[in-house]
């Protein structure tokens, strides 16, 4: 294959996988609801699991976006140095969510800041976000795509603490989401919090946390502990489904942390709705493809 | 109109403030008749910009959604995905929405506040969640778009007028006597919040 069919075939594959993942949830998240629903037993919360399980059978068969906003599209992209579409890979990513928006279709999501207009193509300045890892001596491109809407978009928050304020100080940072916002982005929430020295390196880590499977945990002991506790903490409060009242509130939490500055403790939390809309796909030199979150997906 | 149907309390399109007299926070509801969507630009066009609404809803059900349209031929539209989006962001319009539309049912995601309460209360209207995420389970219970007005805002924004069937479940979270379902959990949440704060403090203090 010429480079000219290579960029065209990973185009198409990409905005294959950007359509379907808007369709499909993932294996994890999909078992994980299917849990929750089991275990609410609320009138109400049996009314609204019902709900999304139906939602989740239409999309698939009416092949239609499970949820109206399919965000603005995020490409998290771990490539080799040797992966021979490296320096094609973000405007074809760009142009994969333009094929995808009227091919699926997805809603038009892209509005100009100042100008203040819709571009109506669901791209614009800056949009789809990619954000790069380099990996040295590799000739593979892993590629983590994910739409998040509005509404899971909004919560999120980051700021710095003095160290005195400790862990504890994060966990209340976290916690007051949860209640001021994470109420009204649909739950059951995934959480994703980073731990770090300053704003943007605790919020890029806390939406990277979102892009691990369910039932993951954090290398570091202390960190998964944390994320133990603050599961169980969240739960209690008992959100439900929608927000409405319920027995559990997540998904899960996960904690991704760097080093920080002995002054500060950067710290964010970003959180996915119940419809966590996100997909792993790896390729290797010749385009061959493996999709490790959605089993039996050929695209 | 007000009628129960296989258990189901039913709302047809026009509505009184008679016919939400018995319907409570926590309840729930469907809706048949007349739809709109309508959010941020919309409201902030009739409110700040004193614009009237091209569509009428008056006793009728406005939805603060942006969905997903695919043209059809002869200026026809498909309803694809719509689903709620976060009413909160419409809490500072809402109470002279309602006084200058007449509105009856506001359907949304989330909670709203002292605005909307006010609104509800003083003029008869409820506000109602549809279980967001569920945008297909929507969608096909919109049986037609019968108009389209203020395309300039693109397609999340425009005015979407939809005529629909059992549209459901709603659950209401503000009634007419300005009950407020969510704020009424948000007290509970709260206190709850407190205690699991405390809880994990005793085993987070890493830095010693």
């Amino acid at each position: 294959m010429g480079k000219k069919e290579q960029v065209e075939q990973l185009t198409t594959y990409m905005a294959n996988f950007v359509s379907y993942i808007g369709k499909v949830l993932p294996d994890d998240i999909k078992e994980k609801i299917n849990e929750l629903a089991e275990k609410e037993d609320s009138p109400l919360s049996k009314v609204i699991y019902q709900t999304m399980q139906k939602n989740q059978v239409l999309a698939k068969e009416l092949n239609r976006p499970s949820c109206q906003d399919t965000g603005v599209l995020q490409f998290w992209v771990k490539c080799g140095t040797n992966f021979p579409l490296i320096g094609e890979l973000e405007a074809l990513l760009k142009e994969a969510v333009v094929k995808a928006t009227f091919e699926a279709p997805l809603r038009h999501n892209s509005v100009e800041t100042f100008d203040e207009y819709n571009t109506g193509k669901n791209v614009g300045k800056g949009t789809p976000t990619v954000f790069w890892d380099i990996v040295p001596d590799s000739d593979k491109c892993e590629i983590y795509t994910y739409m998040a809407g509005g509404g899971c978009t909004l919560p999120g928050k980051a700021m710095v603490l003095m160290p005195g304020e400790g862990y504890e100080g994060v966990t209340k940072f976290v916690m007051d989401v949860m209640t001021s916002y994470g109420l009204n982005a649909c739950p059951p929430l995934l959480v994703g919090v980073g731990v770090a020295t300053s704003v943007e390196t605790a919020a890029l880590l806390s939406k990277k946390a979102l892009m691990r499977p369910l039932g993951s945990h954090n290398e570091n002991e202390r960190a998964a502990s944390m994320e133990k506790l603050l599961e169980d903490g969240i739960n209690a409060i008992g959100l439900g489904p929608q927000g409405m009242g319920g027995k559990y509130s997540v998904m899960g939490v996960h904690i991704e942390n760097t080093a920080r500055h002995p002054s500060t403790i950067g710290v964010a939390v970003n959180v996915g709705c119940w419809s966590h809309r996100r997909g792993h796909i790896i390729f290797d030199k010749d385009l061959n493809y493996t999709i490790t979150t959605h089993s039996g997906v050929t695209l | 109109m007000l009628e129960m149907k296989d258990g189901k309390k039913i709302l047809t399109t026009p509505i009184s403030a008679e016919d939400l007299k018995d319907i409570h926070a926590g309840d729930i509801v469907y809706l048949n008749g007349s739809m709109t969507t309508c959010r941020d630009v919309a409201h902030r066009r009739l409110v700040e910009e004193g614009r009237e609404l091209p569509v009428n809803v008056r006793d009728a059900a406005i939805f603060h959604a942006g969905p997903i349209i695919r043209p059809l031929e002869d200026d026809k539209f498909e309803m694809v995905s719509v689903g709620p989006t976060t009413s909160m962001r419409m809490e500072k319009f809402e109470y002279e929405f309602v006084r200058e539309t007449g509105v009856r049912v506001i359907i949304g995601k989330g909670g709203m506040k002292e605005n909307t309460e006010r609104a509800c209360k003083e003029f008869g209207a409820i506000h109602c969640v549809f279980p967001a995420g569920n945008a297909v389970v929507a969608a096909t219970e919109v049986e037609e778009i019968v108009d389209a007005q203020w395309r300039d805002l693109g397609m999340p924004e425009t005015l979407w007028h939809c005529r629909v069937k059992e549209f459901g479940p709603l659950i209401v979270s503000i009634d007419t006597e300005g009950r407020n379902l969510f704020e009424e959990n948000k007290v509970i949440f709260n206190q709850r919040k407190d205690k699991a704060v405390e809880e994990i403090c005793k085993h987070v203090s890493f830095i010693k």
